[in-house]
């Protein structure tokens, strides 16, 4: 493909939508570092169930993913929660090695989730064939973007504006902020810390939800489809700098136009290169990311 | 039984001496090729989780990266075998040396980031080398490097016949790396990786070089995990970029370490000793059929272990010990 400003504008373009939804993926594991300081290593399996949710939804009972993602959402918000108060909250009370027990026990879950999936849908590829976005096209002052994308990144759009405004106007919200700003000093007001988590954990998995619904529009699911995006949602939360859930919107889009970026110079294989050179280049000029406090 | 830290010492050495003789001796009674396969890779793998855990566990720079090391040392025995006819040895050799110079040239910059962002810095730069041999056209790419089969013998490295030599060379490799580890453990190092791990900022202020520390102990860790790379290399005489530096490796070298005892002597041996056989017994008597019950099996365990013992299975043999940790 010849280097002309068309070919340039069209992938940034296309770069920054899929920018914004790396945004959407990555932020509940922002929100959630951000409230106890756990890293979800089962992220990208919490992504892979809720791409299977949708296909399954729609092979099944003919529900477009468009229609089934707020009840992807929904499955996982509760899915969140039971994984919060069936493993991390023991995790996070570890007296030994607690750094390690907290990778080790969600990596563990990752591991067994991917299991479960070969095991019940095989490692077959699937996808949402004919759903009501999915192959379209528009044309936008001569930039053709595809519709599912185009899509998602409003949806993420959205998504971070709910977010914003549900974190400073609600007490949830507040009660939110309050945990992670000092989770001992919440205890002595009667915030019910678990709670708390628990709820934090369902929303992180709800905005992950919400991304599978949209990834599986456009993309193939198989059971190890989480790795690949995870790796990209950590590197996304770390460049917004942990904890930070407007770090990772701005992650996110950092991310997708390097990406796309990449992709114009190097071979399609090496796309990802590009990121995690942006991520080790970042982290040694500010070892705390974009975004972080110090 | 009261004992002086040197007694212990003493007495793990002569557990370890007991314990390599007992297990030299197995495979004369062992003849079942597919459980002598298994007991290699146990030791291959016990010896890669004590290298880890030198860095990792003694040092408490979480590295999940280690497959890159792993990888160079497959790969640079791999090529100069293939494409110049060096001796496996010279290999390995190399292997190991350009690793550990690799490692305190990432490590020179990486050191500076702490917890997580140091974690996925490792994971991020060993992807970074995966992708690259998967685009690097003289190093075969995607397809790997299949290593010609000369002739069976100790020169070459290349025993088609019997998995015995491989057997010894690991539990050779087993011992070297928890021999280096013993003595480390009571080394200048020793006391300075732990005193890191405690509190780094503490440990400079005591006059610990805390960069040069994680140097060392990085370059440490990624020769004997490139030792195992070559090793590797040539038992299974086949590599390809994923086979050898996936990210699945990374894990595999740390599992046996975290589930055994992190930052313990005996951890990564009782780990992989435990982890190693199961992992492969249930892959072929259940998982045959790539139906995935061996990952079921295998994720349950690491996570109910981790929570149930968070400081290792090693725990449970020195009651005396665990009490001491406190």
């Amino acid at each position: 493909m010849p280097l002309t400003a068309e070919t340039i504008i069209q992938s940034l373009a296309s770069g920054l939508l899929m920018g914004l939804l790396y945004g959407l993926i990555a932020v509940g594991l922002a929100l959630i570092f951000g409230l106890m300081d756990v890293v979800n290593f089962a992220h990208g399996e919490f992504l892979m169930i809720a791409m299977y949710a949708t296909f399954f939804l729609f092979a099944f009972f003919a529900i477009d993913p468009l229609l089934s993602a707020p009840l992807v959402a929904a499955a996982l918000f509760v899915f969140g929660a039971v994984v919060y108060l069936l493993i991390v909250r023991f995790a996070v009370r570890a007296k030994a090695n607690a750094g390690m027990v907290q990778i080790f026990s969600t990596f563990g879950l990752a591991i067994v989730m991917r299991g479960l999936a070969q095991f019940f849908f095989t490692p077959d590829y699937r996808s949402v064939t004919h759903s009501w976005l999915g192959g379209k096209t528009v044309s936008i002052a001569g930039v053709f973007l595809p519709v599912p994308q185009l899509v998602g990144a409003l949806v993420a759009i959205a998504a971070f504006g709910a977010l914003y405004f549900f974190i400073n106007r609600t007490d949830f919200g507040r009660a939110l902020e309050a945990t992670r700003e000092d989770a001992g000093a919440v205890a002595l007001v009667g915030i019910d810390k678990n709670r708390v988590f628990a709820l934090g954990w369902g929303l992180g998995a709800a905005l992950v939800g919400l991304s599978g619904a949209i990834m599986a529009m456009f993309f193939y699911i198989y059971p190890d489809v989480g790795a690949s995006f995870a790796l990209i949602a950590y590197v996304t939360v770390a460049l917004g700098g942990f904890g930070s859930v407007f770090g990772a919107f701005a992650g996110g889009i950092i991310v997708g136009l390097v990406e796309a970026t990449t992709a114009l110079i190097l071979p399609p294989s090496l796309k990802s290169v590009g990121i995690y050179a942006v991520y080790l280049l970042v982290v040694f000029v500010r070892p705390r990311g974009l975004f972080g406090s110090m | 039984m009261d004992t002086t830290f040197a007694q212990r010492r003493r007495r793990d050495l002569i557990v370890a001496g007991c314990l390599a003789a007992v297990a030299a001796l197995v495979p004369l009674f062992v003849k079942d090729v597919y459980v002598q396969n298994i007991m290699v890779l146990t030791l291959m793998y016990a010896a890669l989780s004590q290298s880890w855990n030198i860095l990792s566990g003694y040092c408490g720079q979480i590295s999940l990266g280690h497959a890159l090391y792993f990888g160079l040392g497959a790969y640079t025995t791999a090529l100069l075998f293939t494409k110049f006819g060096v001796l496996p040895w010279f290999g390995m050799l190399g292997g190991g040396i350009i690793s550990a110079l690799i490692a305190m040239a990432l490590g020179y910059p990486c050191f500076r980031l702490r917890g997580h962002y140091f974690v996925i810095a490792t994971i991020v730069i060993a992807e970074i080398g995966l992708l690259l041999f998967h685009n690097w056209d003289w190093a075969g790419a995607a397809l790997g490097i299949d290593i010609p089969i000369r002739r069976d013998s100790w020169l070459t490295f290349q025993f088609t016949r019997s998995k015995l030599p491989y057997f010894y060379f690991a539990l050779a490799l087993a011992c070297i790396a928890w021999l280096v580890t013993w003595w480390l453990e009571d080394s200048k190092w020793g006391y300075w990786w732990r005193a890191v791990k405690d509190n780094p900022d503490a440990a400079e202020s005591l006059g610990v070089v805390v960069f040069n520390s994680k140097m060392g102990a990085a370059a440490v860790s990624a020769f004997l995990t490139a030792v195992g790379g070559s090793f590797y290399a040539q038992f299974v005489s086949y590599i390809d970029p994923e086979s050898v530096m996936g990210f699945q490796f990374s894990l595999l070298m740390a599992l046996p370490a975290v589930l055994g005892g992190i930052g313990t002597l005996w951890g990564p041996v009782l780990g992989a000793v435990i982890l190693i056989p199961l992992t492969e017994l249930t892959r072929s008597f259940i998982g045959g059929s790539g139906r995935g019950v061996d990952l079921i099996v295998y994720g349950t365990l690491i996570v109910l272990i981790s929570l149930a013992r968070p400081e290792g299975l090693v725990g449970l043999f020195s009651r005396r010990r665990k009490g001491a940790a406190r």
